[in-house]
Formats: C-alpha cells, sequence, structure tokens
C-alpha cells in the first residue's frame, strides 16, 4: 500500500492485467507517442501520461499507436474482442465518441443480444471526462448518460484513485463491452492503493459516509464535492450519506432506495448536462419506488443546459461545487409540507 | 482452374443453394409471413463462394445487408438461417437477430449487418486477432459499392495497410447502392482507392466463378504469408431490389432478363465445366434438386418453429449484469 496519483493507479491496473493476461492489448492514439517518428519514442505514454511506459515492457505489438482514426480503430477494438483478444481501447477524450459511436452502440454493444447469446465482447473503452480543465466544449463533457442508455454497454466512473484501479481491472476481466470513464482533472490526486491488483464488482455502491439525515448520490469526481459538503454540513448539524454509486450501468438501485428509506431526504450531484442524465434517472427511480419514504423533493444539482464555457470564470458557475450542494441539502433540510401549497 | 471434382460440386452447391434460398425467399416474402426486411443475394454467389471456398472457420468475415450468400458460403447452416429469417426460437440467433444480423462465430461469421459500412473496422479487429495471437487465420469485409464510401471503410483500409493487418476487402459492386448506381456516388475508382492506401486491387468479374476463385487465392495466399491486405473489386449484379418490395423503378427496362440470360454465374459455371468435361450436366441436375430440397425442408422446419418465449426478450444482453 502506498500513497498513488489516479493516473498511476490506472497504469499500473493496466500494466498488471497485461502480465496477467496477454490477450490484453492497447490501442490509441499517442498511448505510446512517437510512432514511426525520429525521436522519442513513448513520448507521450497518452496525452496526459496515464499510459507512460507501457510500451517499453510490452512493445508495440501490444501497446499499439493508432492514426487518428476512431471509427476504424474503435471497430477493430470490438472485432478483436469478438474474436479473443481483450483490448482496451483509448479513446483520448469522450467528446470524440461522436465520430465511432456507431461502433460502439450498434455493433459491440449489441453483438450478443443479437447473435443470441453467442457473442463474448471484451472491449474496454477508456475515455477523459468532464470539466474544469479549461477545454471548452467539445473537450470537457461528461456524456457517460449515453452510454447508460444503451442496452448491452456497462458504464464506470471511478470517484477516487483506489476506485480507479480496482475498477478498472474488473472492466478488463468483464467479458461485456465496459466504458471506463476518467475525469481529467482528477489524475493528481492521490491516496492509499494497494501495489497488488485488486478488483471492485459493478454494481455495488460505495457508501463514502453514512448519516441519518439527507442522502447524497453523486457521480464520479462530484463523490469528492458531496463528502466536502458533508463535512461542513456535519459542523451545522446536518449529517449526511454519501452514495458513489460506482458504476451507472448496472445501477446499485437497492442500495439507493435503502439509503433514502433511512433518511428521507434525497440530493443527487450530477456533473453530466441535465436533460436526462443520472439526476434524473435516479430522481424516477425514487420517486417511484420510495415515494412514501421522502420528507422533502428530490434537488438535483447538476450543471446548466449549456454547453461548457471556456472563460475561467464562467467554467466554475458552470461545473456543480460544495457550496451549490451544501445549498441543496440545507434547502431539503427546511422543507416544509405546506410549502408544496 | 486448379480444382477437384469435389471443389468443383461443393462451389456448384453452394452456390445453387443461395440462389434457392433467395429466390424461395423472394416468394415467401410476397406472402407477408416473414417480418421485417430482407435483402436478397440472387445473382451474387460467385462472389461470396468464390472467396469463402479459401476460408476454414478460423478465419473471419463480416458481411452487410445482403449477407444470406456470405452466410451459406461460410457454412452457416441452412435451416439455422431460414428459422432465424421467419423469427423463430431455433433460428442461429434465437429469432433476435433477423435477415439483417445472421451471425454465427462458430463459424467465423462476424454478422451480417445492418449498418452500411459496419463491417470493415471489425474486420481489422478479427484480422488484428489473427496477427497478434497468431492463429494463421485471415479475415474478410465483404461490402458493396455504398458502403465504399463510408469513413469506416476508408479509416479501414488506411488502418489494414499500416498494420499491415491479414485483411482483405472485397468491394461487390452491384451497381447500386439502394436505387443511386455507383457511377454517380463512386468519386475515382475502387483500385484507385486501394492503391491510395498501399493496397493492391484487382478488378474481378463477378459473374465467373472461376475468376473470384483465382483472385481471391492470391489476396488470402498474400494476407497469410504475412503481405498484408488486398482489395477485390468484384462487379457483379443483384437480380431483385435493394429490399424485398422494392419496385427497382430505377433500372433500365429488361436489364435484369439481360443479365440473367447472359452472365448469369450459374449458368456459367455449368458451361464452364461442360465444357472442359469436369462434371456433367446430370450430376449437377441432382445437385440442383438437392439443393432445392434443402430449402424446401428449411422453409418447412421455420414455418412450424416456434417463436421465442416472453423469458427470452430480457436475456443475452450481458454475459452478466
Amino acid at each position: 500500500m502506498s500513497k498513488k496519483s489516479y493516473r498511476t493507479a490506472i497504469n499500473e491496473a493496466l500494466r498488471q492485467e497485461m502480465r496477467r493476461d496477454p490477450a490484453v492489448i492497447l490501442m490509441g492514439e499517442d498511448i505510446a507517442g512517437g510512432a514511426g517518428a525520429p525521436g522519442e519514442q513513448d513520448a507521450w505514454g497518452g496525452v496526459l501520461g496515464v499510459t507512460k511506459g507501457l510500451v517499453g515492457e510490452f512493445g508495440r505489438e501490444r501497446v499499439l499507436d493508432t492514426p487518428l482514426s476512431e471509427s476504424a480503430y474503435i471497430g477493430a477494438a470490438a472485432g478483436a474482442a469478438a474474436t479473443g483478444l481483450r483490448p482496451v481501447a483509448e479513446l483520448m477524450f469522450v467528446d470524440f465518441v461522436g465520430v465511432c459511436f456507431d461502433q460502439i452502440f450498434n455493433q459491440a454493444a449489441k453483438f450478443r443480444y443479437m447473435f443470441g447469446g453467442n457473442a463474448r465482447t471484451p472491449l474496454v473503452i477508456r475515455a477523459m471526462y468532464g470539466a474544469g480543465f479549461r477545454a471548452a466544449s467539445q473537450h470537457s463533457q461528461c456524456l457517460y448518460p449515453l452510454f447508460t442508455h444503451i442496452p448491452g454497454l456497462k458504464v464506470v466512473l471511478p470517484s477516487s484513485a483506489y476506485e480507479a484501479k480496482g475498477l478498472l481491472i474488473q472492466s478488463i476481466r468483464d467479458d461485456d463491452p465496459v466504458i471506463f470513464l476518467e475525469n481529467k482533472v482528477q489524475y493528481d490526486e492521490e491516496e492509499d492503493v494497494p501495489d497488488e491488483a485488486y478488483t471492485i464488482p459493478f454494481g455495488e455502491a460505495n457508501l463514502t459516509r453514512e448519516g441519518r439525515d439527507v442522502t447524497i448520490v453523486a457521480f464520479g469526481r462530484m463523490v469528492k464535492i458531496a463528502n466536502e459538503a458533508a463535512d461542513r454540513l456535519l459542523k451545522q448539524g446536518i449529517s449526511c450519506t454519501v452514495l458513489d454509486p460506482r458504476t451507472v450501468s448496472p445501477l446499485d438501485t437497492g442500495t439507493i432506495l435503502d439509503c433514502v428509506q433511512e433518511t428521507g431526504r434525497l440530493v443527487i450531484v450530477d456533473e453530466a448536462s441535465p436533460r436526462c442524465n443520472m439526476a434524473t434517472d435516479v430522481s424516477a427511480l425514487v420517486a417511484q419506488e420510495a415515494f412514501g419514504a421522502l420528507k422533502a423533493p428530490i434537488r438535483m444539482v447538476c450543471p446548466p443546459h449549456v454547453p461548457v464555457p471556456f472563460a475561467p470564470n464562467l467554467e466554475d458557475l458552470y461545473v456543480p461545487n460544495a457550496d451549490r450542494v451544501e445549498a441543496a441539502v440545507r434547502a431539503v433540510m427546511g422543507f416544509k409540507a405546506r410549502e408544496l401549497a | 482452374m486448379q480444382m477437384n471434382r469435389a471443389d468443383l460440386l461443393h462451389a456448384y452447391r453452394t452456390m445453387r443453394t443461395i440462389r434457392e434460398f433467395e429466390e424461395r425467399l423472394h416468394l415467401e416474402f410476397a406472402t407477408g409471413e416473414i417480418p421485417g426486411f430482407v435483402h436478397l443475394y440472387a445473382g451474387e454467389e460467385a462472389s461470396a463462394v468464390g472467396v469463402c471456398m479459401h476460408l476454414t472457420d478460423r478465419d473471419k468475415i463480416a458481411s452487410t445487408h445482403r449477407g444470406h450468400g456470405h452466410c451459406i458460403a461460410k457454412g452457416v447452416e441452412v435451416q439455422g438461417m431460414m428459422s432465424e429469417i421467419y423469427g423463430r426460437k431455433d433460428g442461429v440467433c434465437g429469432g433476435k437477430g433477423g435477415s439483417m444480423h445472421i451471425a454465427d462465430l462458430s463459424k467465423g461469421m462476424l454478422g451480417a449487418n445492418g449498418i452500411v459500412g459496419g463491417g470493415p473496422p471489425l474486420i481489422c479487429g478479427a484480422a488484428l486477432t489473427a496477427k497478434t495471437l497468431k492463429t494463421g487465420g485471415v479475415a474478410v469485409a465483404f461490402y458493396g459499392d455504398g458502403a465504399s464510401n463510408q469513413g469506416t471503410t476508408l479509416e479501414s483500409l488506411n488502418l489494414a495497410s499500416i498494420w499491415k493487418l491479414p485483411a482483405i476487402f472485397v468491394c461487390e459492386d452491384n451497381g447500386y447502392a439502394e436505387s443511386t448506381a455507383s457511377s454517380y456516388s463512386v468519386g475515382g475508382s475502387q483500385a484507385k482507392r486501394a492503391e491510395g492506401f498501399g493496397i493492391p486491387c484487382q478488378e474481378v468479374d463477378g459473374f465467373d466463378f472461376f475468376a473470384v476463385h483465382e483472385a481471391a487465392r492470391v489476396a488470402i495466399e498474400r494476407a497469410r504469408n504475412g503481405g498484408g491486405p488486398s482489395m477485390l473489386h468484384v462487379r457483379l449484379a443483384r437480380y431483385f431490389g435493394h429490399f424485398e418490395g422494392d419496385a427497382t423503378t430505377y433500372r433500365a427496362p429488361g436489364e435484369v432478363e439481360r443479365i440473367r440470360n447472359e452472365q448469369d454465374c450459374l449458368r456459367r459455371f455449368r458451361q464452364q465445366v461442360s465444357d472442359a468435361a469436369l462434371l456433367d450436366s446430370g450430376e449437377l441436375d441432382v445437385v440442383d434438386r438437392e439443393a432445392a430440397e434443402a430449402v424446401e425442408l428449411s422453409v418447412r422446419g421455420a414455418k412450424a418453429g416456434a417463436p421465442p418465449t416472453e423469458a427470452d426478450l430480457l436475456t443475452d444482453v450481458y454475459v452478466a449484469y
């Protein structure tokens, strides 16, 4: 066990799985870098250095730099997965899914069902998501609701370095197509991460804290923000449960409902655009299955329905923060039934 | 014509089975009993069979909307296919795929595809598997002149070229992408597109089984020997519409009849093997009857088959969820 960054935890998961299983290969744009160039090999190790050093250990037969050609190589990863490899394809920024979505949602996601259960597509697609990097509208989106919408895909949102390593190893060993989304502003965040390989099962939420008054369901990086808010609220005498679903497909609906039954109040923190996102999905679930337990209306803390802006002051207004979570929790705590009238 | 009698008979039987299968579907579809869409391969048989004769189950193919011929040529069972097209539980995909998604991975058949241009990237992946795991296999993407204009196809040609993949791109140019002529929709030429990616291309007469067979032999041997990808540009014709129900008013009057009378691949095959005294017409007639009987049986079996159960709706989405 030692302190490792989110970036290092992901790198270590890839390295350990590649050592364990020769069918695991990596492909993506500049995941080594310098292919065919006169200068340094492994020049980048991925655009933010996540795969650095892997080509040195595993060679270019297993760490494949691709052309800027997402349709071809994401489709190739699907075809390779259906025929015996376990590819981990890096899409760089999840925003780039627009040029290869067919290969994900019409091909990889549907093979098993369309082929009557006879296909197995152990594909992992890694991509960076999230705002806060000053990267503007085409490099900052969340988009995980798009994947969650598609039957046949699994969708993973690791909220910390420990979570990232265990969930990525699980993703690689999983026999279904998995979308593994890394929050790009978390790459340098450190925590204790075991040196050995370990897995975290899909569909089992993690309660990062348990409280009496309010359940906060938060996704990906928002887990950290929710806990920051919960720390402040505790000093004000409000105790919160913070629930990290870890995977949004499958979604641990049972634990969400159990927590809402106990606290009777729900705040959902989702960085994805507010229409048809995970917050609306969880709201619908709770409204249908636990309406009687609610002591106050559900509150959703989401960005506004606009593209991610560039100017730093605007982007900071865009992304949900601990102040907004704190305000939402105080609002549900202060709710009185007569306000409904 | 370096083929023994058994191979010649197999080639003829496979082509005849495809023709019977498609001609019969043309009739059955008109009765309204078959759900959805079917896109028939009749007329193009020499291409699928000429290529797939060189392949075994370890080799992979990806197909198109017009996939029945590729399935039969790759060894998928006719009964399982027919039942699938009728939406039966004992169909090769359990009735969940239908005509546009027939697949049998145990035969190396990675699926017909409802998305035009869906197959070539998958074939790059199958070829990458063969190369990485050193299986000795090759992978073949069948695609039409319509799909030749999809970015997925052009990107795949590039990827196969730079990674020197054991892949063969078989462009089946039947002259029409849906109702639009390839003379209108294809800029430049398929061969020059291949050349632009550093891939050799052979122009192939798709009405001549032996021409396809020989061209495929060269391309597949090259791929197996580590020589990298090739393209075959196969010119052929479909006898029916883009889909059943297409009135094909965009085709010239008498166009299909002329092709059927003058260029038909089955008729030509018979002529060639008779002229060379390799097979006599009596034994070919027997194959004709047997193929018709096999298709007749498959239709009866499909009509008698049970549909999937309500429980089948929810299975096979994930290996585990």
